[in-house]
């Protein structure tokens, strides 16, 4: 399975090598060209076949973007007795990073983060959270130069999370958001378009959607979709708040979030092709997160774009978990809807 | 099955307090090649016997379970749960878990879960700040709720879904080192006896329920009725932190604990032992209750000389327990000269029968006096 290949590869901002190698090598057949740019996306260009559209929409370009990167940690210091401190690379909740395995470096150095024992807390210690700062990263190194030697100032660490299956259709792994935005867009490269589609899988959308500002400038995009792994918080709380999107619902799609005003027109596009095939989806009912859609849509005059996800739990932690129909359900939707752009976008 | 290979099958496999029975397995089938006689105690604790050539009785133990949490109510398919032992609950978020549910049926058999963690996109800078009580902490294993019905009940057990990760200088972290660390010495202690000639009788035993209250140890260490008996448990090495005072460094050996729960006899020869092989060690000073299983058998029929070994470790009731195996490999070979050193003499000064000798002597002088006096 191409998502838990992704899933399991490394990949923190800035360091995507090894999941756009497993990328090349799933698009490589289906696309007529590929290349890598200067922040690292993978720009994969499949040209028009069939049918033209007509002669007003030859020069449509549609593009679809899924980020390759995760967040993660980087180290920053290494303790007079060999122990490793971090920094978040990306949004991430300090309290998930108690007692994780994580791996570091292009070595894959195996390191715990470990936390003072329960039986020497002070009750004030127990209720308070602990910031990542002063957490430490345990590799087994004896002294602060046998820790040099292995680890580097630099260096990635990711959690050393295994992607798996749980309970009946769902999976868990690290990263998931956006592997399963690259391995929905995988697919969909393997349809054909009447009219030139650009499949980018970005670098750097944790820090900024960096990658994904560049690509769509040197693609001058007609339109834009951003294919993401997306908040879900669907899990009982005393506080009635909305759950943003639900595992099993079908593909979120975003009229907005904190970057992104999505295109209407897309959006009903995305809304009838679901109605006409019965795909089940569901609306992202938060403004939480910004994504890669929010960036293109402001490259050069403006790019018409919306962003569409499959629920993810448990976002931006150790250990995510989604629905494999969800995931099936967005490339169906995406599939089905794309072609009905040769006719033009629909009107609001 | 080297030290960390078992430690491995030990650490990976599940067994609360009280529900210890995928252990004992695996620690029978390690015993028995170097036993004469395995038996259960009623309670589910297992006794290995290796004959001695003379008299005596010596008892090494750990205890196999280890600490977790338990269902307490299914909410909207998601799993509440409480706690058996004692956790941080600040390292519960976001881990992987096992929930043992009901066996029969297709997956119906360990669950794999997850403690959820809320995404921070959806939380605000106040409650990022605050400890999450377990009360509202849950776990997901992706089921519909009709379906979490037919699997769990209240009451099933949780465990940590944790394999033992490899770290440098021959450190491994995992979950459930303690005890089962201390079960690994006692197989180590086996195998080294087997090219030992000893005297006493040596009980190896691996003991169920120590998390909840020494229970196991208590109960098997009345059954054997040891001349003398020695836990094996964990105990917090140099981390960050903590203080480095009374602790012993991974990799450096082992702590031999001094104390009330400590008879003098017993750790005199454990020391003497360790500077006789060339075994580091360090003395550790424990002022009181010990909180292992030394401090039950103590205190069995009309007491126990009890000795206590301690195991270095990081991190202790997380799920990365970190460890040197070197350390477990010195514990077993210390132990084995131990029980091998143990004498006919020595079993004389254990059970006080040279003092009582010396005392009844006395005791007729001064009988003899009081009369004259008469």
């Amino acid at each position: 399975m191409l998502l838990e290949k992704l899933s399991n590869a490394r990949g923190v901002s800035g360091n995507e090598a090894e999941v756009r190698e497993i990328l090349i090598d799933a698009v490589k057949d289906h696309v007529d060209e590929y290349r890598v740019d200067t922040l690292g996306n993978l720009i994969a260009r499949k040209k028009a076949k069939g049918a033209r559209p007509e002669r007003s929409r030859r020069t449509l370009r549609v593009m679809l973007a899924a980020h390759m990167d995760e967040i993660g940690l980087m180290i920053v210091h290494h303790d007079s007795n060999g122990y490793l401190r971090f920094e978040k690379v990306g949004g991430m909740d300090d309290r998930v990073l108690l007692s994780k395995t994580v791996l570091i470096g292009k070595d894959k150095i195996p390191g715990v983060i470990g936390v003072k024992p329960i039986h020497l807390l002070k009750q004030k210690e127990r209720e308070q959270v602990m910031d990542a700062d002063t957490m430490t990263i345990d590799i087994g190194a004896k002294t602060k130069e046998e820790a040099q030697g292995l680890v580097k100032i630099g260096d990635y660490a990711t959690f050393a999370t295994e992607f798996g299956a749980v309970g009946a259709d769902c999976v868990k792994g690290k990263a998931l958001d956006d592997r399963a935005g690259c391995a929905a867009l995988v697919e969909i490269l393997k349809h054909d378009y009447p009219f030139d589609v650009y499949g980018v899988f970005t670098a750097q959308e944790e820090v900024g959607s960096r990658g994904a500002r560049v690509a769509a400038y040197a693609i001058e995009p007609t339109c834009a979709f951003g294919l993401e792994g997306t908040v879900c918080d669907d899990s009982p709380k005393k506080k009635d708040v909305s759950p943003v999107t639900r595992v099993g619902g079908g593909p979120a799609i975003t009229f907005a979030d904190n970057s992104l005003l999505s295109d209407r027109r897309l959006v009903n596009l995305l809304v009838e092709t679901a109605k006409e095939n019965k795909i089940p989806y569901q609306f992202k009912q938060a403004v939480a997160g910004g994504t890669d859609a929010g960036r293109i849509m402001l490259v050069k005059e403006g790019v018409p774009s919306v962003s569409v996800a499959v629920p993810t739990r448990y976002i931006h932690s150790p250990v995510g978990l989604l629905s494999t129909h969800d995931l099936d359900n967005l490339i169906a939707l995406m599939t089905k809807a794309l072609p009905k752009l040769a006719k033009g976008l629909p009107e609001v | 099955m080297s030290a960390k290979d078992f430690l491995q099958k030990l650490s990976e496999a599940h067994g609360v307090s009280g529900y210890e029975h995928a252990i004992r397995e695996m620690v029978i089938a390690e015993f028995k090649p170097y036993a004469d006689e395995i038996t259960v105690t009623p309670m589910g604790s297992v006794i290995a016997l290796k004959r001695g050539a003379g008299k005596g009785k010596v008892l090494i133990e750990g205890h196999m379970d280890e600490i977790g949490l338990m269902v307490t109510d299914i909410e909207k398919g998601f799993i509440r749960f409480t706690q058996v032992g004692g956790f941080d609950v600040r390292v519960l978020l976001s881990q992987e878990v096992i929930v043992h549910g009901k066996p029969e049926g297709p997956g119906g058999k360990e669950l794999r879960g997850i403690i959820g963690a809320r995404p921070p996109h959806v939380l605000t800078a106040e409650e990022r700040e605050k400890v999450i009580p377990m009360s509202d902490l849950w776990i997901d294993v992706g089921l519909p709720e009709a379906r979490v019905r037919e699997l769990v009940q209240v009451g099933d057990l949780i465990t940590y879904a944790r394999q033992m990760v490899e770290l440098k200088n021959n450190l491994v972290a995992g979950k459930a080192f303690d005890d089962r660390a201390a079960v690994v010495c006692v197989a180590e202690a086996l195998k080294g006896l087997a090219t030992m000639k000893h005297a006493w009788d040596v009980y190896a035993v691996a003991n169920v329920q120590e998390e909840v209250g020494l229970k196991g140890a208590l109960t098997s260490t009345f059954q054997i009725n040891p001349d003398v008996a020695i836990a094996i448990d964990v105990s917090h090495a140099d981390q960050p932190n903590t203080s480095e005072i009374n602790t012993v460094p991974l990799g450096g050996g082992m702590g031999i604990a001094m104390g009330p729960n400590i008879h003098p006899m017993v750790h005199d020869k454990l020391v003497q032992v360790a500077k006789d092989n060339e075994i580091s060690y360090k003395i550790i000073a424990e002022s009181g209750a010990t909180g292992t299983d030394a401090w039950a058998m103590q205190v069995v029929r009309e007491g126990i000389p009890t000795g206590l070994i301690e195991i270095p470790l990081r991190y202790m009731h997380t799920s990365v327990e970190t460890l040197s195996v070197t350390d477990l490999e010195r514990i077993g070979r210390l132990l084995a000269l131990f029980c091998a050193s143990l004498d006919d003499k020595f079993l004389k000064q254990w059970r006080g029968e040279a003092v009582a000798e010396e005392t009844t002597r006395k005791a007729r002088k001064g009988t003899r006096k009081v009369a004259k006096r008469k």
